[in-house]
């Protein structure tokens, strides 16, 4: 569709964008990035032809770009310019109505049925109709960039080139016009080359990327191949992290800000607990990075307060998580700020122990009841309904914990956990075999991110004995207390 | 009925009802009937002989000078750009009196060697103007052009004093004529620039469409598919043919390209396909009426029409830039 040679140019003699070359396919979203001044604006402009290019060719459906007339062009090739400002307003349909230009010949050609029907169509899919007499100038960044998408749309080119399509725009009309020009491109597989300042953007909304640095193609390639934390920290020499998409299969990056050294004390102890038989309270001075089955604010995030809630054995709510919000609004805790969890156990018999190790500490928690104890290799047998779970078990680490070893703290704890059942000897009532647990138990891992970094938390590693011994530790102290107080212990 | 169709109708019924105004009022009060009942030859005569060629001719240049002023703002981006800020009607004047000053005459242009000079000395003028603001400032902001427009026209008006200056009686007579003034013309004069008046309007229609796009810029105009260099170039030289022929024979009449369109603009909006015939029809209009004022106000005797231009004019640029300027600083 689109094929870029050698592509050289740039201003009074001066070369910004140094021999380019790449393809782009019919249907395909290509989004370039790169810092301010890596000549990326240049590329488009050799491009669509505003400037000349010193060596190098651009070929379109195979004819060289400059074998097109202007107006021929303009058919093969929209271009959607950046948002500014005019001396004089058109009304939205007459600018829209501009889009036909390359259509229309002749010295007195006049408008005909089919531009009139592109012009609505163009409109209809921007979502611009209901002000199509208004003049331009009296409306928002959004709605303008809107009519200039649809004013690029109503030329019918099969390429569409965009120069930072979402600049000063914000968000939820960043995303809309996006999602337009996605679903044109979609629906008649237009071929669209954008330039993107917003990394994220490009990777969400594009197939493939080009990252250009000093005018040169760095990288070109899937957007999981050219956002990399790496290239992208060489390029824009930005400090950042990568991740995920949620939701999509596509790379994310994050500004990293440097750390300032906190007043606030950062170490968690067994004195940040406040105990009572309604809950367990931490508080910290610090926000903790917490990954949880809670009830409230569970998955991965950052918390400064942390409640293990008591409730009945036969608590039955409708809505778990907001009848668990209200009390935790009733108790004037911050409900961005907050994990809370629930258990059937006694939380005044809450075990807590600090353990010290190389890197810091570790602080652990466990309320442990034996109601609802279950074997998971025997579970099949059971068709029970949903009960409140007892044990659960909060670890708290004094140190920086990488992914991999939030994951393996869960594996970890959940081993030391199910040994100490077994030489508790703690029957699954129902099948009567060992139990390895109970029906919904939660786990709680929080770091303060501070300190050496601790890649693993295996039971070998540092990290890892410290918490295998803990929570070993702890939960038969738990599941000793919880016998006495029905007075099994014999 | 639409928008356009109403800007028409009321824009051809303000022309007619001034055409009328024109030839009726004056010394002698000239009844509607002359116009088919010749039988007063004294009325007849005023009216065919004196009073229409002259109204003709304030509307031939009105409307040139508007439709030149509605080309050049569109073209440059500029609201304050018309045929006299640009200093290009400074240019016309300068090749008009050297025709004059050297008694040139170019057998083969004959009558027409006049408004060709005029003509030459406008293009001469924008070229040399537009081509110093870009050495001066790449973007071409609206004050860059006009401060050159004055620049070169200062320059020219000291060129034409001097000229004057040097010449004997007969050519004094030019200062009344410089200070624009469409009086005492005859018919021959209407017949000299009515051929530019028809090209140059023609070329700048042509380009109605293009003007529309370059009003985004001329980037966005070549992405939309328009052949900038050429069509530019055929807007210049359009203007230019039109500045060149009113000042030929009206000498410089300020303000009219500056008024009319943006009274349009402002009365029937931006786009250049009705734009520009609506502000040929109400620039000849205008130019009419400013001139009826200018032989009436103080009669028996008469004002240079460009004094009435220039009164309504300057505020109304004052105003323009003011509105700029506070849309700019928002």
């Amino acid at each position: 569709m689109l094929k870029v040679q050698n592509l050289s140019g740039g201003y009074d003699g001066k070369p910004i964008v140094k021999s380019v070359s790449f393809e782009v396919k019919k249907g395909e979203i290509l989004g370039i990035l790169g810092p301010n001044g890596s000549g990326k604006s240049t590329l488009l402009k050799l491009i669509s032809g505003i400037l000349k290019p010193t060596t190098g060719q651009v070929e379109i459906d195979g004819l060289l770009s400059t074998a097109y007339s202007a107006k021929a062009f303009a058919r093969k090739v929209a271009v959607l310019p950046q948002l500014h400002a005019h001396a004089f307003s058109h009304s939205v349909w007459e600018t829209v109505a501009l889009g036909r230009y390359p259509h229309q010949s002749g010295l007195f050609s006049s408008w005909s049925a089919e531009d009139e029907r592109a012009v609505r169509a163009a409109m209809e899919s921007s979502g611009i109709t209901h002000y199509e007499n208004q003049p331009i100038e009296l409306l928002s960044g959004g709605e303008q960039q809107r009519v200039f998408v649809a004013q690029a749309i109503a030329q019918e080119a099969p390429i569409l080139l965009l120069d930072e399509p979402t600049n000063h725009l914000d968000i939820a009309h960043q995303q809309q016009l996006l999602n337009m020009i996605q679903k044109e491109a979609c629906e008649k597989d237009l071929t669209v080359i954008s330039i993107f300042h917003d990394i994220n953007l490009a990777a969400l909304y594009c197939d493939r990327l080009l990252l250009m640095n000093n005018g040169e193609v760095e990288q070109i390639g899937k957007p999981q191949e050219v956002i990399q934390e790496q290239a992208i920290e060489f390029v824009y020499e930005a400090n950042v992290k990568m991740q995920a998409h949620p939701a999509r299969p596509k790379p994310q990056i994050t500004l990293m800000s440097p750390e300032m050294n906190s007043k606030e004390k950062s170490i968690v102890t067994k004195q940040d607990f406040t105990i009572s038989n309604q809950q367990v309270v931490l508080q910290t001075h610090i926000p903790l990075k917490t990954l949880s089955s809670a009830v409230h604010n569970a998955g991965i995030g950052w918390y400064k307060t942390f409640i293990n809630r008591h409730v009945d054995q036969h608590y039955n709510a409708s809505d778990v998580p907001s009848e668990m919000a209200n009390y935790l609004k009733e108790h004037s805790f911050s409900l961005s700020e907050t994990v809370g969890m629930m258990t059937a156990a006694l939380t005044e018999n809450v075990e807590i122990e600090t353990y010290e190790a190389s890197f810091g500490s570790v602080v652990i928690a466990v309320t442990a009841g034996l109601g609802n104890a279950v074997d998971v290799s025997e579970v099949y047998k059971r068709n029970d309904d949903f009960t409140i779970g007892t044990v659960n078990t909060w670890i708290i680490i004094n140190g920086y914990l990488q992914e991999e070893a939030f994951i393996q703290a869960v594996v970890t704890a959940t081993e030391a956990k199910t040994k100490a059942f077994q030489v508790e000897n703690v029957k699954d009532p129902i099948t009567d075999t060992i139990a390895t647990g109970t029906s919904t138990d939660s786990i709680l891992i929080a770091a303060t991110q501070k300190g050496e970094s601790l890649p693993y938390a295996g039971p070998i590693t540092p990290l890892g004995k410290r918490i295998a011994e803990g929570v070993y530790e702890c939960t038969i102290r738990a599941i000793r207390t919880y016998k006495k107080n029905r007075g099994e212990m014999t | 009925m639409n928008k356009s169709s109403v800007a028409y109708i009321v824009s051809a019924a303000t022309l007619v009802v001034a055409v009328w105004l024109g030839v009726s009022i004056g010394t002698v009060k000239i009844p509607i009937q002359t116009l088919w009942d010749g039988t007063d030859q004294k009325l007849t005569n005023i009216l065919w002989k004196i009073r229409m060629p002259r109204v003709v001719l304030a509307g031939l240049v009105g409307a040139s000078l508007a439709i030149a002023g509605a080309a050049f703002q569109g073209l440059l981006k500029n609201p304050l750009a018309d045929p006299y800020t640009l200093g290009v009607s400074s240019g016309a004047s300068v090749g008009a009196v050297m025709t004059l000053f050297f008694s040139i005459s170019i057998p083969f242009l004959g009558s027409f060697t006049l408004p060709v000079f005029s003509m030459i000395g406008a293009a001469l003028t924008m070229f040399l103007v537009l081509g110093f603001a870009r050495l001066v400032d790449r973007a071409m902001r609206m004050e860059t052009i006009i401060l050159t427009g004055i620049i070169f026209g200062a320059f020219l008006g000291s060129v034409l004093s001097l000229m004057i200056a040097l010449t004997g009686e007969e050519l004094r007579q030019v200062i009344g004529w410089l200070l624009g003034s469409v009086s005492m013309r005859g018919w021959s004069y209407t017949m000299m620039i009515l051929p530019f008046v028809c090209i140059g309007s023609m070329l700048l229609w042509l380009n109605r469409r293009e003007l529309n796009a370059m009003l985004f810029g001329e980037e966005r105009a070549i992405h939309l598919g328009v052949n900038v260099k050429q069509r530019k170039f055929m807007i210049l030289i359009g203007g230019s043919i039109l500045t060149g022929s009113a000042v030929a024979v009206s000498g410089t009449i300020g303000f009219v390209g500056l008024v009319v369109p943006h009274m349009t603009r402002l009365m029937w909006g931006a786009d250049h396909r009705h734009l520009l015939t609506l502000s040929f029809m109400n620039g000849a209009s205008l130019l009419i009426i400013c001139d009826l004022v200018a032989r009436t106000i103080i009669s028996p005797s008469e004002l240079p029409v460009g004094v009435i231009t220039a009164f309504i004019g300057a505020p109304v640029f004052a105003y323009i830039f003011y509105r700029q300027r506070r849309r700019g600083a928002m």
